[in-house]
């Protein structure tokens, strides 16, 4: 049994040291370049744990946007969980963590910023299972939750960077004023005003509203932007738009080249795995929550993912390096 | 402000309210004929969903638009079926039925995109005049007649379908025996009933009028966008309901509404991209539309009187 244990620790500490070299440290492993026409598929890496996961989300888990970058996350640590998607309704969604948790599952990950409140109301009820909440910044004083968050405004500054040397003219489309929206919105805005382009943001009001998101794009494209970047599970319209008026496009969350793969020019990718390792980790050896962790450019949990199909140049792809090891070093604020 | 009031903005402003505008006229006109025949179906977000998947994954396989408006047009007709069995042969309440429909719309919608699609994967759009297959060169001098040549002939044939049907809508109604029956059942079944009209045969065929209309909104948004995701219509059709009683049961008047609704979303986008609305003031600018809506419903609510048979079912016994 000892031994047993012994062997499941070292293969979590294996894991950890895998993520670590794949996406930790330096300015070269912060970004990536995919090989133009490849699969962007994410290959399922050797299982983390034994331990059960439920992961409740409030868009699809194929969105190319946030969902799918938890699932993705997941699929690299080996990790196949019950899944419960599409729970928008705030309701519905505390219905499917608490069921989770009275079968008996071991950690349930509320994969949204708006289940708080019910986490507050159930976590307290299964002191046994942990729960893993975000985009939130603390986990509201609960001993059986870790929090997580994206610094999306790191990976918003380094595409605003790259932007500004495509054109001096930029739309943003943008859901809500809230949580990684707007941090990937305000430091797209900074890095690329720091570079000499004028930009202007449109928050539509609605994370998955893909009308409003199309006519918002159109109305940029309308203005004259010559880039358009945009985030949540809506900015497929604007995606669209962008393809319909050869307007290159910057994506977030996940990689948008699924969407566009000729206009795509750089995609910030959340690798939530990097932080649900340390997690896991810290959940198989007792210490069920009580901490907030985030995802760094730093810490490989923000990875810059440049499209190998787009002919970006090579200045200004050393742009967007320098800012990476710029904000790495704290020599860039991107708040 | 001045940079709205340039005549590309303003022509591109409106070019967008026309846009938007469709979806919403195909299914407020629909329910308009349904709510004049004393049917009033909350279903119509539902039915635009499963019309709106119908088409979007017809188009994505067969690469067909046409066949894809029909898919759409199809699935509207089949749940019309449904929604008019459950209401006017079973009597059911018509706002509970109407909600079960939407909500069956909105899952299943959601369950099928899953199960057949997944990923969001974008079809082409549907072509504007100027790019339609053999004839769109004939097109083409006419979006180039300065000023309002892109604002006229610039769209796709759905958004031409949609304004011509209302006239047609009214004098399907106005003109026509039919017309007169609807608007029998709407006011006085038992009246109707008593001078040989068919109330259920009438308000069967409202209903599936009014909900193939609602499958056509629902694919017209689908291949407008040309991508389909989890509940696509986002409320779109409530506020086509909405426009119903905003335009007082008068076709034109929902075009004015829907018109105006379309108007509002496009100028307020516009404002916020020229940054004439700041960024601080962007939750109460989206909130914008709604509040017009709800304005002039309050208004138009104590002036106008519905069909006064809406909602009630009928039966002779």
């Amino acid at each position: 049994m000892k031994a047993k244990r012994l062997v499941k620790l070292f293969a979590v500490i294996f894991a950890i040291a895998l993520t670590a070299a794949a996406c930790g440290g330096g300015d070269s492993t912060a970004t990536s370049t995919s090989e133009c026409g490849s699969d962007l598929a994410v290959a399922k890496g050797d299982s983390v744990t034994d331990l059960s996961v439920a992961l409740v989300a409030p868009s699809a888990k194929d969105d190319v946007a946030f969902t799918q970058s938890m699932v993705d996350s997941l699929t690299r640590l080996g990790i196949e969980p019950q899944i419960t998607d599409g729970t928008f309704v705030v309701e519905e969604a505390a219905a499917a963590i608490r069921g989770y948790a009275e079968d008996g599952v071991n950690i349930i990950i509320a994969h949204g910023t708006q289940y708080g409140g019910s986490l507050a109301e159930i976590a307290p009820d299964f002191p046994e299972t942990s729960f893993i909440w975000g985009t939130a910044s603390d986990n509201q004083g609960l001993d059986n939750v870790f929090a997580y968050f994206p610094e999306a405004d790191q990976g918003g500054y380094v595409n605003g960077v790259i932007a500004a040397s495509l054109s001096d003219n930029i739309g943003l489309v943008g859901p809500v004023e809230a949580g990684d929206a707007v941090a990937y919105i305000e430091g797209f805005i900074k890095g690329a005003e720091a570079n000499g382009a004028s930009t202007s943001a449109v928050y539509t009001g609605s994370f998955s509203d893909v009308a409003l998101a199309t006519t918002t794009a159109q109305a940029h494209a309308d203005n004259g932007v010559g880039v358009l970047t945009g985030t949540s599970q809506s900015a497929v319209g604007a995606v669209n738009v962008a393809t319909a008026n050869d307007i290159p496009w910057f994506g977030t969350q996940s990689n948008t080249e699924a969407w566009s793969s000729d206009l795509t020019v750089a995609s910030q990718v959340y690798h939530w795995d990097v932080v649900l390792a340390d997690m896991i980790t810290k959940i198989e050896s007792g210490t069920l929550g009580g901490e907030a962790m985030a995802l760094t450019l730093e810490n490989g949990g923000l990875v810059m993912e440049f499209n190998g199909c787009y002919d970006l140049s090579a200045d200004a792809k050393s742009a967007a390096e320098a800012a990476i090891a710029d904000i790495i070093a704290g020599e860039i604020a991107t708040k | 402000m001045s940079q709205f009031f340039t005549v590309s903005v303003l022509l591109a402003t409106l070019a967008t309210a026309i846009r938007f505008a469709v979806p919403y006229l195909l299914a407020a006109l629909g329910e308009t004929i349904g709510q004049r025949s004393g049917v009033l179906n909350l279903g119509v977000d539902g039915i635009m969903l499963l019309g709106g998947f119908g088409a979007y994954y017809t188009v994505l396989e067969t690469q067909s638009h046409l066949a894809g408006i029909g898919v759409g047009i199809a699935v509207g007709l089949f749940m019309g079926i449904v929604y008019a069995y459950v209401t006017v042969f079973l009597h059911a309440e018509q706002g509970i039925s109407g909600i079960g429909i939407f909500l069956f719309g909105l899952g299943f919608s959601d369950l099928l995109f899953q199960e057949l699609v997944g990923t969001p994967k974008p079809i082409k759009p549907l072509p504007t005049l100027d790019k339609l297959p053999g004839v769109g060169g004939i097109f083409e001098p006419l979006i180039d007649i300065p000023v309002v040549g892109e604002l006229l002939f610039d769209h796709n044939l759905l958004t031409y379908f949609a304004l011509l049907l209302v006239p047609f809508v009214t004098w399907l109604l106005m003109k026509t025996t039919f017309g007169m029956n609807v608007r029998a059942v709407g006011e006085n079944p038992q009246a109707a009933d008593s001078l040989g009209v068919s109330v259920a045969k009438t308000r069967f065929i409202a209903i599936l009028i009014g909900s193939s209309l609602a499958g056509l909104a629902g694919a017209t948004l689908s291949l407008q966008l040309a991508i389909f995701q989890h509940n696509l219509t986002n409320g779109l059709g409530f506020i086509a309901v909405a426009l119903v009683y905003f335009g007082a049961w008068q076709p034109r008047w929902v075009l004015a509404g829907a018109l105006l609704y379309g108007l509002v979303t496009a100028t307020r986008i516009r404002w916020q991209s020229l940054d004439i609305i700041p960024q601080s003031a962007s939750d109460i600018a989206a909130m914008a539309p709604a509040i017009i809506t709800i304005l002039a419903l309050v208004l138009l609510a104590s002036r106008v009187r519905g069909p006064a048979a809406l909602t009630k079912p009928f039966s002779r016994h």
